[in-house]
């Protein structure tokens, strides 16, 4: 098992985390632990969100660049990682933990 | 013909008012003319027709030609289509259409000529004022007399008018000498021109109908080629990027124009990324995942986090001479469960970043070892994890290449790992270079010699002290001291004296002055060695009862050091003049006094000064109590004794003060690493709290030392007093 397996597995495994998803460059899940249409929601509008999110940081400063976007909501938290043009997104219920 | 000569006679004098007329009747007549020429060539032409015979004609009886064969005409269209089909939307299928049009037009010609009792005509005549044709007649009589071989045709329209009138005929004779003879007289000889010059080329104007190709529709699909539509914003960062691609490739270009035999090299380095980021799609979000699993963990953690950064102990204010240690994360790690902590080293560039290593301090009970780097961003999991065969039993990470790490094995090998490959370490001794033949308790990394080269020390109960020295890849080693008694040479069971080796169990360099440094033993000696005399100590003293665990130079004063034992005390001691002194004075070296002694109430694994305090310092024992003191506040009892251990059983082996933040991390013998905060009053530092402004680093060691020093005399010159 490759490394990034084992530490998504532990991610997994942390108390609260709802779920995770990688999504491609396209904004096709490719990984999930989230049942289907779940998943398809979150990939297709985190995808969006994100590269709107990209575009602005960089529009401001083209050396600039997107790392992280981290979403607090009143019941999750969503923490989106962006790298190669793919998407980590975990959800995670910080009460919980 | 005379009759022709008299009227060109005639010619030259018409009445003005017949001329007009006379015009008008000559355009209809010309007309007229021009028609019936026509059917008169036609004739002649066809005379002079002969026919022509193919050879290979079939000739025919008189039977043959004459029998007869019936055809029936019909009115359908041979060449109309009967397989049209027409796509019914109603029925959603093609159907074929019975209803073909039939009509076959092969020749149409548009005719100017109007029938002469349509209303067209009669109001053409009534416009042009063209005589009635009772008016007409005599004229065309007269023609027909004077012009007889006008035409045929023209002959026959000249017989019907006589049929029409023949009881006047003669009436109109005598009239048409004075009128209408002028008339024939006139058009006569022109017809002869036209006739002439239609004649002269033989031309006759005639149509011929063709075969006519049906027509057919042929159509076929094709496949339609791809079409993507596409659509985008250009945004400033595309064109920024599109630019530095550009630019990219074109510094490629000069790269390759320039070195052209590192291209091969490129290549397959090329080839090697792209099987490598290709080949497992997941692990492209590699960081991204180590980021995750970090803030996952401050989620989680939160209220750690929380009191790691804000909490500091209220009660402290309202209480002077005490302080607490305040628990934060827990580091564990499955797989050393069973193992020691055997020395912890902060990362002295990643200030949340330390390595531990694991082993066993049992002699019956020795197996792997291990070699961990935590974090705190990331309490729950280990960024890097090495497992070794033997048991670790120290390491060292270079302070100005965080990345070396050396490390000493219970073995008696040391090895040096690179955090950068995961695969294992970069070096490592073998028996057969200068491999210790007992557990290596200590390493220390030293600067870079004269060559640049990196090297370490390293200290093992086999009682050598050995540099290590990397040199092009390789470990080279060079004994630097072997800790021989002197005192008690042994006696072999044959004769022979074999002096006893004392066993290292510990030893610190001097910050300052890089050639010395404390050697502490298991027969509870410390002895001050120099790396240039590997013969003899500087300075030897009986500091212990039993083995000495750890030896300490103070982080600002120079002279002073702390020592910790098995023992059960913790002893703070002075070198310098003073000890030269004694050492003139008399080899009761031994009997030297430290300046400060600790009972601690058990073994004493771990002491270690605070980075930021002159007076500072903490030391763990075996019970699981963490003891922190601070001099200046208090000479004889500790401001802080927490236990720390989560059983009652477990043993405190190590303490490591963080260089920054006011935490220690303090290690186990079941592998576990407790970080504890420390709270406002074990960080006094009672004359930088007057100056806000970070104090220059040299203006604090002076006042660290001035603190310390007035402190120690005190201590000092009672016992100096007593001596002399």
């Amino acid at each position: 098992m490759s490394e990034v397996e084992e530490t998504l597995k532990r991610i997994q495994s942390h108390k609260g985390v709802i779920g995770i998803i990688v999504v491609n460059s396209e904004g096709i899940p490719i990984r999930t632990t989230l049942d289907n249409s779940t998943t398809v929601q979150y990939a297709g509008l985190i995808h969006q969100l994100a590269a709107k999110a990209r575009s602005t940081v960089r529009d401001i400063d083209p050396q600039n660049d997107l790392t992280f976007v981290r979403i607090r909501s009143r019941k999750h938290e969503i923490m989106v990682a962006p790298e190669n043009d793919y998407l980590l997104i975990v959800i995670q219920n910080p009460e919980a933990a | 013909m005379p009759t022709k000569a008299a009227a060109r006679g005639k010619q030259g004098v018409p009445g003005p008012a017949d001329l007009a007329k006379r015009r008008q009747t000559r355009i209809r007549d010309g007309d007229e003319a021009t028609d019936m020429g026509d059917g008169t060539d036609a004739d002649d032409w066809m005379n002079t027709k002969t026919l022509v015979k193919p050879d290979d004609q079939l000739e025919l009886t008189e039977v043959e030609l004459k029998e007869e064969f019936t055809r029936i005409l019909t009115a359908n269209n041979p060449h109309a289509p009967q397989n049209i089909v027409r796509y019914s939307f109603k029925e959603r299928q093609y159907k074929q259409t019975s209803s073909v049009d039939q009509l076959a037009v092969h020749f149409s010609l548009d005719g100017n000529m109007i029938h002469k009792d349509s209303d067209e005509a009669q109001r053409q005549k009534a416009k042009f004022g063209v005589p009635e044709p009772g008016e007409h007649t005599p004229s065309e009589a007269g023609e027909a007399a004077s012009a007889a071989p006008a035409g045929e045709a023209e002959g026959a329209e000249g017989k019907e008018e006589p049929v029409q009138t023949p009881a006047v005929q003669e009436q109109p004779v005598e009239e048409g000498t004075a009128d209408a003879g002028d008339d024939g007289a006139l058009s006569a000889p022109e017809r002869h021109k036209e006739k002439k010059l239609t004649n002269q080329f033989n031309y006759s104007e005639r149509a011929s109908q063709t075969y006519n190709n049906p027509y057919r529709e042929r159509g076929t699909a094709t496949e339609p080629p791809p079409r993507a539509s596409f659509a985008s914003n250009v945004t400033q960062w595309e064109i920024y990027d599109a630019y530095q691609e550009d630019f990219e490739k074109q510094e490629k270009s000069k790269e390759k124009k320039v070195i052209p035999g590192r291209k091969e090299e490129e290549k397959s380095r090329k080839k090697l990324t792209i099987t490598e980021t290709q080949g497992d799609d997941i692990s492209r979000i590699n960081r991204a995942s180590k980021i995750v699993e970090r803030m996952v963990n401050q989620n989680t953690y939160d209220d750690i986090a929380q009191d790691f950064k804000y909490w500091e102990d209220p009660s402290d204010e309202y209480r002077d001479n005490e302080g607490t240690l305040l628990p934060l994360w827990r580091f564990s790690f499955e797989k050393v469960k069973k193992l020691a902590v055997t020395s912890l080293c902060w990362n002295p560039k990643y200030n949340d970043l330390f390595a531990a290593s694991f082993g066993s301090y049992d002699f019956m009970k020795q197996g792997s070892g291990m070699l961990l780097f935590f974090s705190l961003k990331n309490p729950s999991y280990p960024e890097y994890v090495y497992e070794t065969d033997s048991g670790v039993m120290c390491l060292d990470l270079h302070p100005e290449h965080p990345y070396l790490v050396a490390v000493g094995f219970y073995d008696g090998s040391v090895a040096v790992y690179n955090i950068e490959k995961r695969d294992g370490p970069l070096l490592k001794c073998t028996a057969k270079n200068g491999k210790h033949t007992d557990p290596v308790w200590q390493v220390r990394w030293q600067k870079d010699d004269l060559e640049n080269n990196h090297n370490f020390f390293s200290i093992s109960s086999d009682g050598r002290i050995v540099h290590w020295t990397i040199i092009k890849n390789e470990l080279t080693f060079q004994d630097i001291i072997k800790l021989i008694i002197p005192e008690a040479p042994a006696e072999g069971p044959d004769g022979t004296k074999v002096s006893t080796v004392g066993c290292g169990t510990a030893f610190d360099f001097h910050l300052k002055n890089d050639y010395l440094f404390l050697v502490g033993t298991e027969e509870g000696k410390i002895h001050t060695c120099s790396k240039a005399y590997s013969s003899q100590f500087l300075d030897s003293t009986d500091a212990h009862n039993m083995a000495v665990y750890k030896v300490r130079w103070n982080p600002f004063h120079p002279r002073i050091y702390l020592t910790c034992s098995a023992d059960w005390t913790v002893k703070i001691w002075e070198v310098g003049s003073r000890t030269t002194t004694d050492k003139s004075d008399g080899p009761d070296v031994s009997s030297k006094k430290p300046l400060f002694t600790f009972d601690l109430n058990n073994s004493v694994g771990d002491v270690t000064w605070a980075p930021y305090s002159s007076t500072i310092f903490a030391a763990v024992t075996a019970d699981g109590k963490v003891f922190v003191y601070d001099l200046n506040v208090n000479k004889y009892e500790p401001l802080c004794e927490q236990m720390v251990a989560q059983k009652k059983k477990t043993k405190l082996t190590h303490i490591e003060f963080n260089p920054i933040y006011p935490i220690i991390i303090v290690g186990d013998d079941r592998g576990c690493i407790t970080s504890l905060k420390l709270s406002p009053n074990l960080r006094k530092q009672p004359k930088e709290k007057k100056v806000a402004a970070p104090v220059d680093p040299k203006v604090r060691e002076e006042t660290e030392n001035a603190k310390l020093d007035k402190l120690l005399a005190m201590v000092r010159d009672p016992p100096q007093e007593t001596k002399n």
